[in-house]
Formats: structure tokens, C-alpha cells, sequence
């Protein structure tokens, strides 16, 4: 019983870290409306910048979280260079910057995996301060990095260009006819959003305490998955700032179905499987109701007799 | 304030399917024109508009909007002098948005945009004011969605959104072609009251021969990538449909028979 309650403990900290890069792919899957790839690639890169200058170059790991953030928007960057400048579909230019990152990835680490045993971290400097338990620990700074970065969120999507990135998503040859460059928003958007993913990549590395080539594998999907819980759970608050916590408390539920799942014996590696299925089932599912009621609903009568 | 000067667009060049979409087309507007486009299917309406918009760039030529040359500006920057209305009500505003931000958002056309906050009380003041001006009881109803709205609403609010910050050239792509009759006639009314009142100088394309002739003071007509017929003042007022059937007919000869239907 109390193997599964410190499951759960782990499960809720790490989803609010992870929360953080679907609050990334939420900028790009939810307001731009596209799929951006990049994220499996951007998340791993955000991981092995942090745990190369922690544990090899001894940097500051507040630092080392900085340069994960900005290699993240670089990565994101690129994406958005390939897909505005060079008209590359989204999903294309997102695929190219991901595999290209994975080697870029080894070529930073210099090997498959770092782990961070014996350096700080921010989590462990707290933990020596005050005393507490890691996993508290991380969840207390998780939370209040996702709420500083929801209310950094909010403020940008309400300015003048935040309102016009929205509009990009939304359509855009109409904020082309406004006098938008809708080239530079998108750019913009991919960069903010892969920024929060090499984030939260950085986070994940230092509360694990290790980084790995393949801690990004699937995180699109777990950023997807995580919306669509978000959105069944909470769908029916429609402010924009409610909207973004419902993406991360979606993140935080999906850790817990996956702890509980994990517990029940189920082996680790068909996790990937189960959130794929479960966002193939949400993306479906609505369709499927949908063609069901039009197909129902025909009758030969005369509906007047 | 509008200047056309020889230009052209061909479409697909080298390939089979090649199109002159215009042909050394040339067009003067004065300040205050309101002008109205006629024409066959293919003859370069849409074209003429996109060119002047920017959404392709011309092959030749030259086009200045106020003494500015903005042949090679991309679309973007042309929009600090140029309304646009869209045949597709779909078109010219955010779906997702909210009334008052898609007007905000045509509140700052071809302006810097900044991180100062996108929408503030006193512009909503001003939207208010604006959208009783089209009587269509959006005034009450500036938090809610804009898809909420019907076509011909969705059409007057982007005709508002057009002239909001007052365009040096408004362009109306057929803009009540996808309205019912009824709602097509109150954003026609509309569009005069706005350009007229405000002393505008517009482009509007229709297929509708009457609205033409009615609306503005100047017609032109086009066919195949040129214009063929260029009238106003006294002698545009007096012009009836069928002195316009007989022009298109004289220019098109035999083909006219099948754009007979679509036109009259």
C-alpha cells in the first residue's frame, strides 16, 4: 500500500514537470493548430544540454535550465525557419529537426546517458536546505513553475502580438490582410513553445537525476494525451487561463493512470501504447458519435406525416 | 491614389494549363472613386485584386497606392493601405475570436504590433459605436464568438473591420456573392453608406450587373485580362443591363451565350 501511495507521489510531481512542456505543445497543437514534432526532440535536447553542464562543466543547474530553455527555442526555431521560410509542411519540417536532434543529442553527451548522482540540482540544493523529501520537493517547485509560466502565458496571448499569433492559428489569411507576417508569428510561436519543452526536458533530467537519448521518445504523444484528458476533465471551463492549467492537470492525471497501470504489473514499455491509444480513442471518438447520429437519424418517412 | 500600370500576371507559365490572368492591364483611381468590376468568369477580377493586395506578385509592371510604389511588398505591408472584403464570409474574420478582439485586431492593421494589451476599454467604447452603426444588435454581444454569427453578420463585421482604420483603398471581392438576396441588398447598403459616407475610394467586384450599375461612379469592365469598357459619371447613371449585355457580347462573340445565365 504504501509502495502504491509514493507511486502516486512520484507520478503527480512528475506530470506537473512534464505539465510544462504540454503547456509548449499546447501553444502549437491548440492555438497555432499544428502538430509539431519537434517536441521528441526538443524535450531529450533540453535534458542532455542541462545534465552535460551539471554534471561535466559543473554550471549552476538554475543556469544549465536557462541554456535548456534557449536550445529548445533554437531547435524550435529551426522548425519554424523550415516551415515559414522554405514552405516545408509542419509535420515534415517538425520530423527533420527531431531526427536531426537525436544526434545532435549523442554529440552533446558524448554517450547514450548522464547521470547526475553526486552534483546539485535544484531540487536536491532545497531538499539540503530545508530538509524535506525530494518528491515533495519537486512537485512544490513544479507547481510553482507551471503557475508562473500559465500567468507569463496569459499576459503574452493577450497582448497585441499574442493576439495576433492566436489569429494566425485561427485564420490566417484574414491577419494577413490586417498586416500580419504570419511568417514571423509562427516562428515565434515554435519558438516559445519548444522553449517550454527543452524546459521542462532540463526539470524532468535534474528530478530524475539522469539524462537520456531517448527520454523524449513519445512526448508528443504524452503532450497530446495529456490536452485531451485535460479537456474531457475540465472541458468546460473556457477561459484561456483555466484552459492551460486543464493541460497540465491532464499531464499530472496521465502520470497517475501510468503509475496505477505501472503498479497493476503492467510492463513499462507498453506505456507508449496505451497513450497512443488513448489519444487515437479521443481524437476518434467524437468522429465516430458524430457519423453515428447522421446515420441514425435517416428515416424514409416523411418526418411532416 | 490608386495606380495600375501595365501590368501582368500569368499563371502555370510554360505548362499546359498556362493562363494570361492579365494582360498589360492599366487603371487610374482619384480619390473618392468608388469603382465597380464587371465581367465573365476568368476575365482577371479576382485576379486585378489579389494583385493589388499582394496575395501573388505581378510579372510586370508597376502599382502605387498614394504616390508609394508597392509593386514588390509582400502582402503584409500593403495592408496599412488597404481594407479587404472577401467573397468567403468565412474569410475575414477569427472564428475562435471574440467580436470585440477580431475588431482589435483590425484596429492596429499595418501597425507595429507591440506587447501592449491587445484589446483596451477605451477602443471598446469606439467598437460599440461602430457596430451600432450596422444595426445588427452586435453591439450587445461584443464577448461572444464570432463564429456564432450568420454570413451576412459576418460580412458586415468584416466590412467594419475593413474600413475601421480608414483604408487608402478598400477592395470588396465580390463580397455579398455568398449572401441570400435580403442579406446580400442590407451589406450592399451598408458597403455604399460606409464609402460613400467616409468619401473612400474602392474597387468592388460583383456579377450582379444592376448593383453596378447602381452602385459607385465609375464602371469598369473586364475581359480576358484587360478592361474593355471603362464609364462614369452621367453616362454610367443612364446605363442600363442590357447596354452592358451588349458589351460583354460585342467582346466576347460566340462565348457570351454561356456566361449569359451567370451574368444577367
Amino acid at each position: 500500500m504504501n509502495g502504491i501511495l509514493l507511486a502516486m507521489q512520484g507520478a503527480v510531481s512528475q506530470g506537473v514537470l512534464w505539465g510544462i512542456m504540454v503547456l509548449g505543445v499546447y501553444i502549437t497543437y491548440k492555438i497555432l493548430d499544428i502538430a509539431d514534432l519537434t517536441v521528441d526532440g526538443s524535450f531529450a535536447l533540453g535534458g542532455c544540454v542541462c545534465a552535460i553542464l551539471v554534471a561535466d562543466k559543473g554550471m549552476d543547474p538554475l543556469l544549465a535550465l536557462v541554456i535548456a530553455t534557449l536550445s529548445g527555442m533554437a531547435a524550435g526555431a529551426i522548425t519554424g525557419m523550415l516551415h515559414t521560410l522554405f514552405d516545408i509542411p509542419a509535420i515534415l519540417a517538425g520530423i527533420l529537426t527531431q531526427i536531426g536532434l537525436w544526434s545532435v543529442n549523442l554529440r552533446i553527451m558524448g554517450k547514450s546517458n548522464i547521470p547526475l548522482l553526486k552534483v546539485d540540482t535544484i531540487f536536491s540544493r532545497i531538499v539540503d536546505m530545508l530538509g524535506v523529501k525530494q518528491s515533495a520537493v519537486s512537485l512544490v517547485i513544479g507547481i510553482l513553475i507551471a503557475v508562473l509560466i500559465i500567468v507569463f502565458l496569459y499576459w503574452l496571448f493577450g497582448t497585441e502580438i499574442g493576439s495576433a499569433l492566436r489569429a494566425t492559428g485561427n485564420n490566417e489569411a484574414m491577419i494577413r490582410a490586417l498586416g500580419v507576417n504570419t511568417k514571423f508569428t509562427k516562428l515565434l510561436a515554435l519558438t516559445i513553445s519548444n522553449g517550454l519543452v527543452g524546459l521542462s526536458g532540463g526539470l524532468v533530467c535534474q528530478s530524475q537525476k539522469y539524462a537520456d537519448i531517448g527520454m523524449g521518445t513519445g512526448a508528443i504523444v504524452i503532450g497530446l494525451a495529456a490536452i485531451v484528458i485535460g479537456e474531457v476533465l475540465m472541458g468546460r471551463l473556457k477561459a484561456f487561463g483555466s484552459k492551460l492549467s486543464s493541460a497540465v492537470t491532464g499531464c499530472v492525471v496521465y502520470f497517475l493512470i501510468r503509475a496505477i497501470v505501472l503498479q497493476m504489473g503492467m510492463d513499462a514499455n507498453d506505456m507508449k501504447l496505451l497513450s497512443a491509444v488513448i489519444v487515437a480513442l479521443a481524437l476518434c471518438i467524437p468522429v465516430a458519435i458524430g457519423k453515428w447520429k447522421i446515420w441514425k437519424s435517416y428515416s424514409k418517412e416523411d418526418p411532416t406525416c | 491614389m490608386l495606380k495600375v500600370h501595365h501590368i501582368y500576371k500569368t499563371f502555370n507559365k510554360g505548362t499546359i494549363n498556362e493562363k494570361k490572368a492579365l494582360r498589360g492591364l492599366s487603371l487610374h483611381l482619384q480619390p473618392g472613386e468608388f469603382v465597380t468590376v464587371i465581367g465573365g468568369n476568368g476575365a482577371g477580377k479576382s485576379t486585378l485584386l489579389n494583385m493589388i493586395a499582394g496575395v501573388y506578385p505581378i510579372d510586370n509592371g508597376l502599382i502605387e497606392i498614394g504616390g508609394v510604389d508597392i509593386s514588390r511588398q509582400p502582402e503584409h505591408r500593403r495592408a496599412r493601405y488597404i481594407g479587404r472584403v472577401f467573397q468567403d464570409p468565412m474569410r475575414g474574420t477569427a472564428a475562435g475570436m471574440e467580436i470585440e478582439e477580431n475588431l482589435a485586431l483590425a484596429y492596429r492593421r499595418g501597425m507595429r504590433r507591440t506587447l501592449r494589451w491587445g484589446v483596451t476599454n477605451k477602443e471598446r467604447e469606439l467598437y460599440r459605436k461602430k457596430l451600432e452603426i450596422l444595426n445588427l444588435g452586435l453591439e450587445s454581444r461584443m464577448n461572444s464568438k464570432v463564429g456564432l454569427l450568420s454570413g451576412g453578420q459576418r460580412q458586415a463585421l468584416t466590412l467594419l473591420m475593413a474600413t475601421l482604420i480608414e483604408p487608402k483603398l478598400l477592395l470588396l471581392d465580390e463580397h455579398t456573392a455568398a449572401l441570400d438576396p435580403k442579406t446580400a441588398k442590407t451589406v450592399l447598403d451598408l458597403t455604399e453608406k460606409i464609402v460613400v459616407g467616409n468619401y473612400l475610394t474602392a474597387l468592388m467586384v460583383t456579377h450582379n450587373m444592376k448593383d453596378a450599375i447602381r452602385l459607385g461612379n465609375r464602371l469598369i469592365m473586364m475581359h480576358e485580362g484587360q478592361i474593355i469598357y471603362d464609364v462614369a459619371g452621367e453616362e454610367k447613371k443612364q446605363l442600363h443591363v442590357s447596354d452592358l449585355l451588349a458589351k460583354f457580347e460585342e467582346a466576347s462573340g460566340g462565348e457570351f451565350a454561356n456566361d449569359r445565365m451567370i451574368l444577367s
